[in-house]
């Protein structure tokens, strides 16, 4: 690689470089490629057709909880229905889709030819693959799927008459997906630490690579922690040790610590690059640079690292002593500074802007304000003696629903609509794409907005069937999941209809207006070409940073 | 009689439930009938009121933003991007309201985990799928299980729940507490974890097996309050409710003398006719055989035999017995039915569940010497 770098620096001054070889021809190119921006696109449809598998099983989930009464599944598959669709959505679907938008966009935002690791890019991305068809493959066992829920719990998960076959294999595939997850970290952490344009220094990249870069330390650190825990529920199980067993001198409730000192810093896994997508987005749509763009970076390595000592706040009743509830409930609570930071910058950056709202910003809109809806109920739950009425129930469904669903799926569709016309060349149809926003946004609402009055009504989450006084919000929740389910296939149309020709409009290289003020990967051409920033840019855009220059 | 007694006072029920039980919109926390549940009560109200506040400021101003800072109106964009003196403000005011926040709420925590000077201690032990209280220092023991009517129409597909009264959160025998009194609780489980909630009582805490958790409640107004597990434990977790009746201090001495009067009897061992060995069995296998076998005795492929053609159901009666009373390491021993509920169990599970064997078991059959002490 270096030496056709160098030859192409001696021969040619743009970084068109046309002489260099393309992909792999046919289906081949998908399975040996090492090119970050294929590998991009293999984690981003990976990542979308698991949203719809993940999808289908909270389908099945609403359309039980329609009526009190079972009507269509049994109660463990029910069971197994929502820990299969949180597994698969963390794992599968957001956790991928974000690594492929790193894949895609830190290489052309920095002015790098590539990720560092492209060989291991490539089996981080076949790991992640075979993780995930070898979970999936859990439906289909003898006793069926975990049905522990995503926490895996013991002494539950581990009971013979719970769980079936699945479990060692479920535990393969968290190892696997762990070791994928961490091989992508570590390639973006390389990548960003070591192949910056010379001119771009750490205080100068653009948000999206600063989130990626303290999101992947997190993963480093937590992904062992979590491979650790789901091995000693092995041993525990097959080899006859008692880390969880309280009969051979252990402790169920040690499994909940170590499951959540991975489990805090995996949620933020799944935001912090949805802070980074949001303060791209909006800065361009508002044609103003990012309003506090350093205290933006504080604030995200601030909330990484509380989101360490944190974790216990998933515990509030499982029996700690005093101290440890006051402790965790402050910790928490301090959380909702830095994160208040994120949403008053993010107001101040559309404040006195110039604002249109293609599709990307309107998505961006309403991330901003539904997830601070979810900021606000994780504020109520750090309040320890509240949450002793929250805890487990659908209003904490509704919580991490709310930071989850409008917040990181809809930054990951906007990011969708915003990078696809640089990716493919083509523009999206904007009218499919209002419509599949508004669908989204008000039947997002209807889905989870009563989930908190159900929550607070008494309703347990994880149940297949509820008191009658529960009937009526369900019934609304669970139209509203049909309908945000069906606007999805919009979605799919819309990413298919682009990527084969679109409107047919010709897309500028900066696609949005004056966009390449905002980022570099705008002063490339449109579609991207395959090898780009082979010679690194010289000057890098700074707008968001003029004061410190 | 009794069945009688339950059938009338269950259809009575029914009629009132049909009014009251139905759906409703109920937005918002109870406030329960504790201290505690009150402080909790205001507690959320007031942060509740304080995001509501924050998120008026905030919304407002984004929305504000979005109606005449566009591009359409002709806005020009302005070109700021920091100003210290107002990220210095927006970062220290939100701390002072955490802060005061933190001093009500640390007031409510150290309240809730008081358990001294209690008056009376129950032991709560969760159990798939029910739940086991123990009166400490007294003779009072009993298990408290989903009621048999929500039991048939949950297992039952297509059958009404709203013809149940008090669906899923009904159970045979609720707790029973006196008001005015510091009740204390000791939680423990004795499989996985479960989790004790009744909303009106303002808390939940987890059943944790090998170890301890205590909890305490002083309820003032007499009444009924109802709960669930709140703690994913297996297939049934959504059918182990709680039920708890607070009783002035002398109709809850009259339950304690009834209740330990009860226990005190001797089970009734005379013959009973089939149709009532058959009736009889039936709860006893609703009560206690279900939730694992199911209510057709198909048991869960791979997971849980079935009791259908099972050698050990059907073959001779006295191993299946003595394998009842063993158990094995996946399902608990039932030493604890009398021989009454043994012979009327085995005789159900023999004779329906598409079983066939044909033979009838009476109580004296099935009665070991000391079953008498039960």
């Amino acid at each position: 690689m270096s030496a056709a770098v160098a030859e192409h620096d001696d021969h040619d001054d743009h970084h068109h470089d046309d002489h260099d070889h393309g992909p792999a021809k046919g289906l081949l190119r998908w399975i040996i490629t090492t090119n970050h921006k294929d590998i991009g696109t293999l984690y981003l449809l990976f990542a979308l057709a698991m949203f719809f598998v993940g999808g289908s099983m909270a389908m099945v989930i609403r359309a039980e909880l329609f009526e009190p009464g079972l009507q269509f599944v049994d109660p463990a598959f029910f069971n197994s229905m929502t820990t299969m669709h949180a597994l698969v959505m963390v794992f599968g679907a957001v956790m991928p889709a974000f690594v492929g938008l790193a894949n895609w966009q830190i290489p052309l935002m920095i002015g790098a030819a590539d990720m560092a690791l492209p060989r291991m890019n490539n089996m981080s991305f076949w790991m992640l693959v075979a993780g995930v068809l070898l979970l999936a493959s859990t439906l289909f066992m003898e006793g069926g799927a975990p049905n522990g829920g995503w926490t895996l719990y013991p002494p539950l998960v581990l009971q013979p008459i719970t769980v079936g076959k699945a479990l060692p294999f479920a535990i393969f595939s968290v190892h696997l997906l762990g070791i994928s997850s961490i091989m992508g970290a570590i390639n973006i952490i390389a990548t960003i630490l070591n192949m910056r344009a010379p001119a771009m220094r750490l205080m100068d990249m653009p948000l999206f690579v600063w989130t990626w870069l303290i999101t992947a330390f997190l993963l480093i650190a937590v992904m062992p922690v979590f491979a650790g825990a789901v091995t000693m529920l092995l041993t525990d199980k097959f080899f006859h040790t008692s880390f969880f067993n309280a009969a051979g001198g252990g402790d169920p409730v040690l499994y909940e610590h170590i499951f959540w000192f991975f489990g805090h810093p995996e949620v933020y896994i799944m935001i912090l690059p949805t802070f980074g997508v949001a303060s791209t987005i909006i800065p361009v749509f508002a044609r103003k640079p990012l309003f506090g763009y350093a205290s933006m970076v504080w604030a995200t390595a601030s909330i990484a690292f509380l989101s360490f000592i944190v974790w216990a706040h998933h515990m509030f009743t499982v029996g700690m002593p005093i101290a440890g509830e006051l402790y965790f409930m402050y910790a928490t609570m301090i959380i909702a500074v830095p994160t208040g930071v994120k949403v008053f910058n993010w107001t101040a950056t559309m404040w006195k802007g110039a604002m249109t709202f293609e599709t990307p910003m309107l998505f961006s809109v309403a991330f901003v304000v539904l997830f601070t809806m979810g900021g606000f109920t994780g504020l109520m739950m750090a309040i320890a003696p509240a949450d002793f009425q929250y805890h487990d129930t659908y209003f904490i469904v509704a919580h991490f629903h709310y930071t989850l669903v409008p917040a990181s799926i809809f930054i990951l569709m906007a990011a969708g609509y915003f990078w696809l016309p640089k990716w493919t060349g083509h523009m999206y149809n904007e009218k499919i794409g209002q419509l599949h926003f508004w669908l989204s946004a008000i039947s997002v609402n209807i889905l989870f907005f009563p989930q908190h009055f159900l929550g607070l009504a008494g309703m347990p989450r994880r149940i297949p069937d509820y008191a009658i006084q529960f009937a009526d919000w369900n019934m609304i929740s669970s139209i509203g999941g049909f309908i945000f389910g069906a606007s999805q296939l919009l979605f799919l149309y819309i990413v298919i209809d682009t990527i084969k020709g679109g409107t047919g409009e010709k897309v500028s290289d900066e696609v949005w207006e004056d966009a390449a003020k905002h980022g570099l990967e705008w002063t490339l051409p449109s579609p991207v070409p395959y090898h780009t920033w082979i010679t690194p840019p010289t000057t890098v855009p700074t707008e968001h940073v003029l004061d410190i220059h | 009689m009794n069945k009688v007694k339950q059938l009338f006072a269950s259809l009575i029920l029914a009629a009132l439930g049909l009014g009251t039980a139905q759906a409703d919109y109920t937005l918002n926390l109870m406030k329960g009938v504790t201290k505690v549940s009150n402080d909790i009560y205001d507690l959320h109200m007031l942060i509740l009121w304080i995001c509501v506040i924050i998120g008026v400021i905030v919304f407002g101003a984004m929305f504000y933003s979005i109606y005449h800072h566009r591009k359409s109106k002709g806005h020009q964009a302005a070109q700021f991007h920091e100003n210290t003196t107002i990220e210095i403000i927006w970062t220290i005011i939100p701390t002072l309201i955490l802060v005061a926040m933190a001093i009500p709420a640390t007031k409510t925590m150290l309240e809730l985990n008081n358990v001294n000077e209690s008056d009376m201690t129950i032991q709560v032990t969760g159990k798939q799928w029910y739940w086991d209280y123990k009166y400490l220092n007294t003779d009072i023991h009993f298990e408290s299980h989903l009621d048999e009517a929500s039991e048939k129409s949950h297992r039952t597909m297509g059958a009404d729940p709203r013809l149940v009264p008090h669906y899923l959160l009904n159970v045979d025998k609720p707790l029973v507490i006196p008001i005015k009194t510091k009740v204390r609780f000791v939680l423990t489980s004795a499989d996985v974890i479960h989790s004790w909630w009744v909303p009106d009582l303002g808390w939940k805490k987890d059943a944790n097996p090998g170890f301890i958790n205590e909890a305490w409640t002083l309820v003032d107004k007499p009444g009924t309050y109802r709960g669930q597990c709140t703690e994913l434990c297996g297939r049934d977790h959504g059918f182990m409710p709680i039920v708890v009746i607070a009783m002035e201090q002398p109709d809850y001495d009259a339950w304690v003398k009834k209740t330990l009067e009860q226990q005190k009897q001797k089970p009734d061992l005379s013959d009973q006719t089939r149709e009532q060995l058959m009736a009889h069995g039936e709860s006893v296998y609703l009560k206690n055989c279900v939730g694992c076998h199911q209510i057709k005795g198909a048991g869960v492929p791979g997971l849980i035999p079935a009791l259908t053609g099972s050698a050990i159901a059907t073959g001779k009666w006295e191993s299946l017995d003595g394998f009842l009373r063993a158990g094995t390491s996946k399902m608990p021993k039932f030493d604890k039915l009398n021989g009454k509920e043994f012979a009327e169990l085995m005789t159900y599970v023999r004779n329906n569940l598409g079983n066939n064997v044909g033979d009838e078991l009476q109580p004296k059959q099935t009665a070991l010497p000391d079953d008498d002490d039960e």
